[in-house]
């Protein structure tokens, strides 16, 4: 531990009584829970088994698509694969994933606080959320939908065979957990910093979740919305937006759309707070611009609620329409790249060391910057009329949300992975893993950029010929990535039992969160603590890291004294 | 269509556009690409733990002027990237006048397309080398996309109104042509070819082809036995306004408003005509909902079209 902290050394682990992993058993402590830590494994569970649906989706569709006929799978199983695919990976996986799996877990710890300020609407949103999430899965086995997640009219309102309505139930009842737990983060932040902490000292994951709920909140009514109007119009006939009564399918797009983009920054947002606490902390360098880093998160949240005409270049918006929609997107494009500079600039001087969390992050920043670059082509109307819905579309979102969210979601669970269970992942599986995701994420998204140029549609079970190279190599990607994803699971679940215990701060890391014991009392700090800097203090202000070792770092606060 | 490639064929004057505009965004994202790529090797490697790199305080320019630097440096070139991708589309944007407009209905999971000279064909096109042709397309049930990679051109087509596209191909050949948005069971497969012939050779096709009724003569037929002339023509007793010259005229509506008859205007008259009452009239127009398809339409449109004879062009 910190030489400079260490004047009332903090226990590496609590008692058995404190340690909120036993402080209570049996179901019922775990079902009946108000703990936020709890309540983050909770979602940690739930979460992790709509991951592997949406996956084994995945699997499928990769799978018919190794040969250009439609052998393994009929066009409407397809279709349905597809479109549970997306609905579970958007609503049930990506979303809630990071803030509802590490901010619930870290959002108090790290701004000392002892649970979040409405610890029952927490749980309760867990039950809102695996509601909707039972509901996915009677989607699923009463026969599937064939929409795509995307919901579009009137296919989906007077054509579309599948089960429609209940899986715009399951959207619909899962958009009040995430709204749930959205007004619950930005209560915490506003209420329940410890004394000290400044909105200005607020580390930028916090920022980021903060950013994020905002979002959530005014986005998600939205969508709540044109989902009722679907239903309405399906299971009741009135007309909103069937052409043949005066409806207007455009209007729902413009509806989705103004939900759906600002839901891409819900699904991203959280990841570059998580980045920004592993690149600081593996290279021991304060982050580069911190008040740059805010305003870009600010920035991103307000802006991307005005783009959204981007997704309807070619659906008969005014030419007009389409330039302002355009321009704004590109406007959006600076904050992003602004971070990815910042992260860059922030390993300049550093110590930088290469545990898996840092390969995670810097593997993170390298897919994030070639989906934000490919945004480019898409912000551009004449580029984006060629490649919208085809595979280059396909390969850009998921640079996003999968090279981006999801390996970032897997190198937060590595790095506060001590301190939610208390025990150290073997480091060389780890490390194995996080170079295998990125090269497996690589060979998989990569040749559909090349095919989506080349004229490939997506959603399409057989294709000519001449794509087949391209599926085939993205199918082999596949194959490594699922392994990829799988093998953090097989060691994060071998270190609950044969794990080395881990110390109060492993890292080294400066955060509030690292100030108390691994894992947590109940309480989370026993003392609670007192902010007296800003974050990320690697090393003095104006000096950069010493040299060789990690220490010393002074962390942001602590026990009063 | 076949063999392997890492370019689409490139067969229509904005294809050829489009590919230097994606050529320049291609080096732009390269060199950022490469530039993150690079910064990030070379930190990685010269301040890895315990190398003997100087650490210590960052320069103070380094603190505030690079930020602002790269902050202002990123706005200008997004700024240029969409004024050059602007231009590039506004050059684009309309077709020229005198282009062949061929007449495009999708459904449920076909593609009939209708020449103006009365061909038709499903699941494939056949256009003249040279030419530029404009489609007028609608859709009778769900939305669907035309999509032509070697054309770089893609709209949505959607029931209940008109888009429209156009392209100018340069390069004779068959290419293919997708659905591009997803429509519903057998949306794979909704495709066919587009086949572009020398001028010649398509003037020699289209008279080949099995010929109806052009669009206009069709409407004009159906204008007589739907029953509209029996209020529109201008001998009728009841008051129903003259429809000579209507397209594309100014109208002023009972309720004060005024507005252009435009495809939109005109099909919304047929189907929903006590939605825009015109001025000086009984709403005694009936729906024509239900009695009209989306062939119907078009050729009722393109007869109005034609009324309009020699009083604007
Ligand atoms: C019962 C008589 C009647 C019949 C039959 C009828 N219309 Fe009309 N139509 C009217 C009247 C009256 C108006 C003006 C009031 C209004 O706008 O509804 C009108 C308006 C229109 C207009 C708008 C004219 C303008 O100046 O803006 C169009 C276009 C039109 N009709 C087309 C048709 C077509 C095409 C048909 C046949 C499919 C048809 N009508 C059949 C009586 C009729
Ligand atoms: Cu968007
Ligand atoms: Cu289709």
């Amino acid at each position: 531990m910190s030489g400079l902290t260490a004047e009332r050394a903090i226990p590496d682990r609590p008692g058995r009584a404190e340690n909120y992993l036993t402080a209570e058993t049996g179901l019922a402590s775990w079902l009946l829970t108000t703990d936020h830590k709890r309540i983050g494994l909770l979602y940690m569970a739930a979460i992790t088994v709509f991951f592997f649906l949406g996956g084994a989706a995945a699997f499928l569709l990769r799978l018919e698509l190794f040969t250009p006929e439609g052998d393994l799978l009929s066009a409407d199983s397809y279709n349905r694969a597809f479109t549970f695919h997306g609905v579970v990976m958007v609503w049930f996986f990506l979303i809630p994933s990071i803030p509802n799996i590490l901010g619930n877990f870290m959002l108090p710890l790290m701004i000392g606080a002892k649970d979040l300020a409405f610890p029952r609407l927490n749980l309760i949103s867990w039950y809102i959320f695996v509601a909707a999430g039972l509901i996915a899965v009677y989607t699923l086995v009463s026969g599937g939908v064939d929409t795509g997640w995307t919901f579009y009219t009137p296919l989906t309102t007077a054509f579309s065979n599948g089960n429609v309505l209940a899986a715009a139930a399951a959207v619909f009842v899962a958009g009040f957990s995430t709204i749930a737990t959205a007004v619950n983060f930005i209560a915490t932040v506003h209420l329940l910093r410890a004394p000290g902490l400044t909105w200005f000292r607020l580390p930028l994951f916090v920022w980021a979740i903060y950013a994020t709920s905002i979002v959530m909140v005014l986005a998600t009514p939205v969508l709540a919305m044109v989902l009722l109007l679907i239903s309405a119009e399906r299971a009741f006939g009135i007309p909103i937006f069937d052409p043949l009564r005066g409806g207007d399918p455009i209007l729902f797009q413009h509806l989705f759309w103004f939900y759906s983009h600002p839901a891409v920054y819900i699904m991203i947002l959280p990841s570059f707070g998580v980045i920004s606490e592993v690149v600081t902390c593996y290279a021991r360098r304060r982050v580069f611009g911190y008040s740059f880093m805010v305003y870009a998160l600010l920035w991103i949240a307000l802006v991307g609620f005005l783009v959204w005409g981007h997704h309807m270049f070619v659906s008969g918006q005014s030419l007009f329409a389409n330039l302002v929609f355009s321009f704004l997107s590109f406007v959006v494009a600076v904050p992003s790249a602004i971070k990815v500079f910042n992260w860059t600039a922030t390993l300049y001087r550093g110590q930088i060391v290469f545990d898996a969390p840092m390969i995670y992050a810097l593997g993170f920043i390298g897919l994030f910057t070639i989906g934000g670059l490919t945004g480019l082509f898409l912000a551009s109307v004449p580029v984006d009329i060629h490649v919208t819905d085809t595979y280059f579309v396909v390969a850009h979102f998921h640079y996003i949300m999968v090279g981006g969210a999801v390996s970032a979601l897997y190198g937060g669970l590595s790095y506060w992975w001590p301190k939610i269970t208390g025990r150290m992942y073997p480091e060389a599986w780890a490390r194995f893993a996080a170079v295998m995701m990125f090269f497996g994420f690589g060979f998989t998204f990569f040749p559909m950029f090349i095919m989506g140029f080349l004229g490939m549609p997506r959603r399409y079970h057989v294709y000519p010929q001449e794509f087949q190279v391209w599926h085939v190599l993205a199918s082999g990607g596949a194959l490594i990535l699922a392994v990829a994803y799988l093998l953090p699971m097989g060691y994060l679940a071998w270190s609950l039992i044969w794990g080395r215990r881990a110390i109060a701060n492993p890292w080294g890391a400066t955060g509030l969160e690292w100030q108390t014991s691994s894992p947590p009392p109940t309480e989370n700090f026993d003392t609670p603590p007192v902010v007296v800097q800003g974050p990320y203090n690697y090393h003095p202000e104006h000096e950069g890291p010493p040299a060789m070792d990690r220490e010393p770092h002074s962390p942001q606060g602590g026990q009063p004294v | 269509m076949n063999g392997f490639s890492l370019w689409p064929p490139t067969a229509s004057e904005q294809a050829a556009r489009i590919d230097s505009l994606f050529i320049g965004l291609l080096v732009v994202a390269g060199a950022i690409l490469l530039l993150v790529a690079m910064l990030l090797l070379v930190f990685s490697i010269r301040y890895r733990r315990g190398s003997s790199a100087r650490r210590g305080e960052l320069p103070e320019f380094l603190r505030r002027d690079v930020e602002l630097g790269w902050t202002a440096a990123t706005l200008f070139l997004a700024i240029f990237l969409f004024w050059w991708a602007g231009a590039t589309q506004l050059r684009a944007s309309d077709a020229p006048p005198n282009a062949l407009e061929v007449h495009v209905v999708a459904k449920q999971w076909m593609w009939k397309a209708r020449h103006p000279n009365g061909a038709r064909e499903i699941n494939a096109l056949h256009v003249p080398r040279g030419e530029a042709v404009r489609l007028v397309m609608t859709s009778q049930d769900v939305i669907h996309s035309f999509f032509v990679p070697a054309f770089r051109v893609k709209q949505d087509v959607v029931p209940g109104r008109f888009t429209h596209m156009w392209f100018r191909a340069t390069k004779p050949g068959t290419y293919h042509l997708f659905c591009a948005e997803f429509c519903g069971t057998e949306h794979a497969t909704m495709g066919g070819t587009v086949t572009v012939m020398e001028p010649e050779d398509y003037a020699r096709w289209a008279t080949a082809q099995p010929q109806e009724q052009d669009l206009p003569g069709e409407g004009a037929a159906l204008f007589v036995s739907l029953g509209c002339s029996g209020c529109h023509a201008p001998s009728a007793a009841v008051h129903a306004p003259s429809l000579q010259g209507i397209y594309g005229r100014m109208v002023n509506l009972a309720d004060g408003r005024t507005v252009r008859a435009d495809a939109a205007y005109l099909r919304d008259s047929i189907l929903l005509p006590k939605r825009d009452l015109v001025a000086g009239y009984e709403p005694i127009m009936p729906s024509f909902e239900g009695l009209v398809d989306e062939g119907d339409l078009q050729s009722l449109l393109a007869y109005l079209e034609s009324l309009r004879g020699e009083i604007s062009r």
